[in-house]
């Protein structure tokens, strides 16, 4: 009796750690099991004695299952209705083929031969090498990093989806506008012959999140990830 | 087969009919058979520039909506036998025609013509898009005005898109050599740099280019005016075009000829 017990409570481990709890769901059992585990398990606590405290954080780790969107959202439900917690991290081994496929896009580097001309966007996922000039009023567009072998003239925009680690280069930097996640820069009203930005073929943003442009030679330093491994 | 070429801008008032007629009339000087034809339907210009503005009978949207045969729309020269206007018409606008009927119109003509020369009007909407529907090739015309390279380079992106036409070629229109020289206006080199095409010619601003047009005599048949110099080599290097390998020496002699006209003025 005592034996089924420990083996039917085996498909859900609780462990607690600094951060919050930690669910591990077994991968092996169907959903419904887990569920009704779950369901249980949480019950069986005692309530919270005051209910105004934050909610517990809690990750799951789900091991080899694949949840879509449906089931994350009854598992959340689940949750927050037995017990004051919040799930903010999921663990899973398994990724769906469009989320693999994103994730690929978002690693590789687009390559375009051309030049960008006035009133014209191009918009990739990953980064971009740009083998030609953009003209002010061209656009360009990357979830990640934008090089370009030519004269950036119009706008680039980096980490559009908001990966604040994009930059941007460009062999000739005289860009009309400057982006990087959700942070815009122009070049300085003109004075005279003093106009444009500072030096340098890179923007990044700082820590402070202001966007920097710079040598080249800083690149190693403040993104060394930049580099594939040799 | 005769070949149709768009002259586009983008940009207005920087001497696309100017440029249209003055080409035309070189091409017609060198032997060629022309027909200018004029797709600023509402706005026309071509018939007075070329001084035949007294002659219309049928225009372009009689011979689309098949009021008239082509033959009869069409306009000859007082001086060239072999220099022929299609103008356009003044009463109705641009959405008069479609692209597929200018299409065909531009085939038909193609057919007895070595030239067809044609005159868009400014802007991106309708009747740019008419304009280009026939083309096989587009010359760009431009002004050293940053607004004028701005719109050049937003047409340039627009016919690259039209997979019929091949790469465009870049006039440069209303060049003041002082200016260019003291630094006042953008030079040559950088706006070609800028746009990234090939250059078939530039052309100095000139007085008498605005007095020819006022008479309705195209400024080309005048063989003293340095603009009608610049018109008639252009004319050449169109006529060039069609022979293959044409030598980089040639461009060359486009830089040296600008060295020389500074040089005069200087």
């Amino acid at each position: 009796m005592v034996k089924s017990k420990q083996r039917k409570s085996q498909h859900v481990i609780i462990k607690g750690t600094k951060d919050g709890l930690t669910f591990m769901l077994d991968d092996q059992c169907s959903i419904e099991t887990l569920k009704e585990e779950l369901q249980k398990t949480l019950s069986d606590r005692p309530e919270s004695a005051n209910e105004s405290v934050q909610p517990v954080n809690a990750k799951l780790v789900v091991g080899k299952r694949y949840l879509d969107r449906f089931q994350i959202e009854e598992l959340e439900s689940l949750f927050s209705e037995e017990m004051n917690v919040s799930i903010n991290e999921i663990e899973s081994e398994v990724i769906s083929k469009e989320e693999a496929e994103e994730m690929k896009q978002n690693m590789q580097v687009t390559r375009v031969v051309k030049v960008i001309r006035s009133g014209q966007v191009l918009d990739f996922k990953g980064d971009l090498l740009l083998i030609g000039d953009v003209n002010p009023g061209g656009k360009v567009k990357a979830t990640g990093n934008i090089y370009i072998m030519g004269s950036l003239r119009g706008i680039a925009h980096a980490g559009s989806q908001g990966n604040e680690e994009a930059i941007i280069c460009a062999a000739e930097m005289k860009p009309s506008q400057l982006r990087i996640a959700s942070m815009i820069r122009r070049p300085p009203e003109q004075n005279g012959e003093n106009s444009g930005f500072e030096e340098g073929e890179c923007a990044y943003l700082n820590e402070e999140k202001e966007m920097v442009l710079d040598k080249l030679q800083i690149l190693s330093k403040i993104r060394p990830n930049l580099s594939m491994e040799i | 087969m005769g070949e149709a070429i768009v002259v586009t801008s983008g940009k207005g008032g920087v001497g696309k009919t100017t440029t249209t007629a003055n080409i035309g009339t070189a091409l017609a000087l060198a032997g060629k058979k022309v027909c200018l034809v004029d797709t600023d339907i509402g706005l026309r210009n071509l018939d007075v520039v070329m001084g035949l503005e007294n002659r219309i009978i049928y225009d372009l949207v009689d011979v689309v909506e098949g009021d008239c045969r082509l033959h009869q729309a069409l306009i000859k020269d007082k001086r060239f036998d072999c220099l022929y206007l299609l103008p356009a018409a003044q009463t109705k606008d641009k959405s008069a025609v479609e692209p597929s009927q200018m299409k065909k119109l531009v085939d038909e003509l193609k057919q007895d013509y070595d030239y067809i020369l044609i005159d868009c009007p400014a802007g991106i909407e309708q009747g740019f898009k008419n304009a280009v529907a026939g083309a096989d090739k587009a010359v760009v015309v431009t002004t050293p005005e940053i607004s004028s390279v701005r719109d050049a380079d937003r047409i340039i992106g627009l016919i690259e898109k039209e997979e019929h036409i091949s790469s465009p070629k870049l006039i440069i229109n209303r060049i003041r050599p002082h200016m260019m020289k003291n630094g006042d206006a953008m030079d040559v080199e950088e706006i070609v740099s800028i746009l990234a095409i090939d250059l078939l010619g530039i052309v100095i601003d000139d007085d008498d280019v605005i007095k020819s047009s006022n008479k309705g005599e195209p400024i080309a048949t005048d063989p003293k005016s340095k603009a009608s110099i610049a018109y008639r080599n252009i004319g050449r290097r169109i006529t060039g075009e069609t022979v293959p390998l044409m030598s980089l020496d040639e461009k060359k002699g486009v830089f040296k000829k600008v060295k020389d006209f500074l040089g005069i003025r200087g």
